[in-house]
């Protein structure tokens, strides 16, 4: 551990239980407002239908809440302490001033059914974020809906779907290459698609003889991430698109990976028909130790009749409203309008960097990419010579001689200060290593990667049992995941 | 642009959006009070900018606090297990049906009138190539789903029958008498809560086999309908077919206590198209929110809060009923109530604006036959002075209904 005090050095972290065990009858961290109205007499009012007993729940103090949930938070990494590498995550900087814009009363109060005459601000947000959105992706009409990544995907097939059946036939299946993400797949099948795998070529990239070779008149869509998941982009992104499109088929774009093409190339231009994008990656919404995201899908207008209702309109006295009347739409994936307090988030973003900030961002992302691929190679084995965009994949190929895997030279980092990388994923690349920067990082913080990646690599030379037991410095060290499946624990009991 | 900017360009669309009203509505999203310590905590970058906790050793943090969200959820609704959250009330009731589907290999599914329009609206989205028959149970007079109507609807192939309670009315469903009633033809009882403060004071759904709720209640703002916080809770003998993220307990190698996310065989990124739901990001933020909130009011408290929106509502309706007619009086409600007027509500409702008061949500759109019915909601936010005025507001042209405006037909459009 030559360089670990570079970046981190352990310190003191303090030990607490769960709140039940600290909890105690009588302590109390709330106070009412006294009843100006009469009371009333519960058990008169509910009859059999009243509840005598909470349970177990908590009764403890505002300052024990205080330490409790500040103690916990400092057993978590998070960007805010340094770079987060998950390939594919885009976990870049969450800037406080989306936070600030959330937050005015008007837009963290606002109900979802009051009258759209005071609604005006809601929907301008909606209308403008819609309309950026739609610039960047080069598409036609979008809808802000979807509550997360996959629940755009699903939305994007309920699209494809409505379309097909509108032509008479909703076809069978959906092309899906082996380097996609899971909810692709999951998703597929949700909708009542067969998934068929497409193979990746040499390069890791779509192999487009065999995508010609196997996409038919029962082929619904492709759904298509790009740059793929080896951080590559899809140079035969026309081809692709024209052989979908002779066969009346569609082009589905994953935009999990958008931070690598914003301000740079537009999807719509390149023949994607409908796509989603992850407001909590590339447009810098908080992750939130897994959530809330948010997946707008944007399409052409060939499939702008079969967006989720209600869309936002521009009313004939010129201001907003929604219009529900939607004959054709896919019907709603969700109650009221989605993450609206994404939609806030992200917009603020935008308007931060403005159009040639963007493009700085995708360029500055890139460059990141390639620079640590370029201070890795050597120490470990690139399985895919391709230039990278915005992430670059490793494999364990050098370490696993060792007997080290991809998992282990991951715990390891976590000794040196850092967050994992994405392991194991993509599937196509065995003990992968992928590593997505962001343009958040500074020359300094990746110069310290590359080192604790370089020294992580000569620990696996000199002494592997040091990374395979890793990590040392955090609270726990690796848990047994495989008993806790076995037999789950999944609520805390009071002791009998 | 600059950070003042954006500051006042939002601050602008803010104003433009009522930010200086009384509001009446709920309808599946509610106004309550939220403790100023939710937002200095859930602020905490560790919290904030983390992802999910996939790597157990530098997540302990969101790991543990989700193990007694987890926890306080199970205790709150009478279920066994509860997951880490789902996007939102709507399709959690919907993912908790399609895991009723895969449990009962049986393929239809009744579905109570009296549920969320919205969430029955997402629940056939979904269920629109699963090859899943959807039928309606109505309500009766009660404002209760129609127990008659509902041991009819039941078929040998009902998977389950899906209940909300407090239903969209407001009103609390009998959950016993219908357990009985779906369990007897072998059918599962799905049970969405949309108001998670009613569980302060109104006996929980234990005889469900598997719960759906929206916890915004709980210390999420209402932030124009998201993000929420969906949960699923239900038997620990249904875990393995649970949609969503679920932490653990679990031991590293010298013993030590510490938890990770489980059961990932159920998942996406492990099973592909043959998971359980295709679901990846849950709301963790927002549980923690949510967690946040049910520390603070805890045991005591959350009664007491519930108290508090029980009184309110109660008083509100005996105001009402003075001048008008409050419908369902026979079954018990907790924090809402539907006004009949004689008067268009669209029209009362504009009166009220003109007083910086957002009247109750006119319910033409969803139940015409109940013609000028509006869904009014009092939270322990809700003072006797603004209800004592929108009472007198909604008093003012009783007997002497005008037709609506022009201005108000549009709305009833929506």
């Amino acid at each position: 551990m030559k360089h670990m005090t570079r970046k981190a050095t352990r310190h003191v972290s303090h030990n607490e239980g769960l709140i039940f065990e600290k909890s105690s009858a009588g302590k109390a961290a709330w106070k009412l407002p006294p009843l100006d109205v009469p009371e009333v007499d519960a058990a008169k009012l509910l009859g059999s239908l009243q509840r005598n007993h909470l349970g177990h729940m908590p009764e403890v103090s505002e300052i024990e809440i205080i330490r409790h949930f500040t103690r916990l938070s400092t057993w978590n990494y998070a960007i805010d302490l340094g770079m987060y590498p998950l390939g594919s995550c885009t976990m870049k900087y969450n800037p406080r001033v989306n936070e600030v814009a959330s937050r005015f009363e008007g837009l963290a109060n606002g109900h979802p059914y009051q009258p759209e005459k005071i609604s005006q601000g809601a929907l301008r947000i909606l209308k403008t974020l819609s309309e950026c959105l739609i610039e960047i992706t080069g598409m036609d009409a979008i809808t802000l809906q979807p509550a997360a990544g996959a629940h755009g995907e699903l939305t994007g097939l309920l699209m494809v779907r409505a379309h097909h059946q509108s032509k008479g036939h909703p076809r069978k299946k959906v092309l899906i290459p082996d380097s996609a993400h899971g909810t692709n797949p999951a998703s597929a099948a949700t909708v009542g698609y067969a998934v068929e795998n497409l193979k990746s070529n040499s390069q890791g990239m779509v192999d487009v003889a065999a995508l010609a070779a196997q996409m038919n008149e029962d082929v619904a869509a492709l759904m298509l991430t790009n740059p793929n998941t080896l951080g590559v982009f899809e140079r035969e992104i026309h081809k692709i698109a024209d052989i979908m499109h002779a066969k009346g088929g569609l082009l589905y774009m994953d935009g999990a990976n958008m931070n690598a093409l914003v301000g740079k190339v537009r999807p719509g231009d390149f023949g994607v028909d409908l796509m989603h994008l992850n407001l909590h990656k590339t447009f810098s919404t908080p992750h939130g130790g897994g959530g809330p995201g948010s997946g707008p899908v944007a399409v052409k207008k060939i499939l702008e009749p079969f967006l989720p209702k209600p869309v936002v309109i521009t009313k004939s006295d010129g201001t907003l409203g929604f219009e529900y009347d939607r004959p054709q739409s896919v019907g709603r994936v969700r109650a009221f309008y989605g993450n609206f307090g994404m939609f806030v988030r992200a917009l603020a973003y935008i308007f931060a960097n403005g159009p040639d900030g963007l493009r700085q961002t995708t360029e500055d992302a890139v460059l990141n990419a390639n620079y640590i691929r370029k201070g890795l190679e050597g120490s470990y084995d690139l399985p895919y010579s391709t230039p990278s965009m915005h992430e670059v994949v490793f494999s364990d190929k050098l370490q696993a001689k060792k007997g080290v895997r991809t998992m282990d030279i991951a715990k390891r980092l976590i000794d040196y200060g850092f967050h994992p990388y994405t392991t194991a994923f993509p599937l196509i690349v065995p003990g992968a290593l992928m590593i997505e920067p962001t343009e958040s990082e500074s020359m300094e913080e990746m110069d310290l990667f590359i080192e604790a990646m370089r020294s992580i690599a000569e620990e696996v030379e000199e002494d592997p049992q040091m990374v395979l037991s890793a990590p040392h410095c955090t609270r726990v060290s690796r848990l047994d995941e495989v008993a806790a499946a076995r037999k789950p624990v999944l609520r805390w009991k009071p002791p009998s | 642009m600059a950070e003042s900017e954006i500051v006042d360009w939002f601050r602008e669309r803010s104003r433009e959006n009522g930010h200086d009203y009384t509001s009446f509505l709920g309808a599946g999203a509610y106004y309550h009070y939220r403790p100023v310590i939710i937002d200095s905590l859930i602020s905490r970058g560790e919290f904030l900018t983390a992802y999910t906790p996939y790597q157990a050793e530098v997540s302990q943090g969101t790991l543990q606090s989700i193990f007694e969200f987890q926890t306080m959820i199970c205790e709150l609704t009478g279920m066994e297990v509860a997951n880490a959250s789902m996007y939102d009330g709507s399709t959690a009731a919907t993912e908790a049906v399609m895991m009723a589907v895969r449990l009962t290999a049986r393929r239809s599914v009744v579905i109570a009138r009296s549920v969320h329009p919205e969430y029955r609206e997402v629940l056939s989205t979904y269920a629109q190539y699963e090859d899943i028959v959807l039928a309606t149970a109505g309500f009766g007079d009660s404002g209760r789903i129609d127990l008659k109507e509902l041991q009819k609807s039941i078929t040998p192939d009902t998977a389950c029958v899906l209940i909300q309670s407090p239903n969209f009315f407001g009103t609390i469903e009998d959950v016993a008498a219908i357990a009985d009633i779906v369990h007897k033809q072998g059918a599962m009882l799905v049970v969405s809560i949309p108001e998670a403060v009613s569980l302060g004071i109104i006996e929980p759904p234990r005889q469900a086999d598997i719960v759906a709720m929206e916890a915004q209640s709980f210390g999420v703002p209402l932030g124009f309908g998201g993000p929420y916080c969906g949960v699923i809770a239900s038997r620990e003998q249904y875990v393995r077919q649970m949609p969503g993220r679920l932490v653990g307990q679990a031991t590293d190698r010298s013993g030590k206590r510490g938890f990770v996310l489980t059961l990932a065989t159920r998942e996406q990124h492990i099973r592909r198209e043959k998971a359980t739901s295709n679901i990846c990001t849950n709301q963790a933020l927002v549980a923690l929110m949510v967690n946040i909130f049910m520390t603070i009011y805890g045991k005591v408290g959350l009664r007491e809060l519930a108290k508090q929106n029980l009184a309110k509502s109660a008083y509100a309706a005996a105001q009402f009923n003075k001048h008008a007619e409050v419908l369902f009086s026979g079954g018990s409600r907790f924090n809402e109530f539907v006004v009949q007027t004689s008067e268009d509500p669209y029209a009362i409702n504009n009166r009220l604006l003109g007083h910086k008061m957002i009247g109750g949500l006119p319910l033409k759109k969803f139940y015409p036959e109940l013609g000028n019915a509006s869904l009014w909601c009092c939270t322990e936010m809700t003072t006797r002075t603004a209800i004592d005025t929108a009472v007198g507001l909604v008093a003012e042209s009783q007997g002497a209904a005008q037709p609506a405006r022009e201005a108000d037909v549009e709305e009833v459009a929506r």
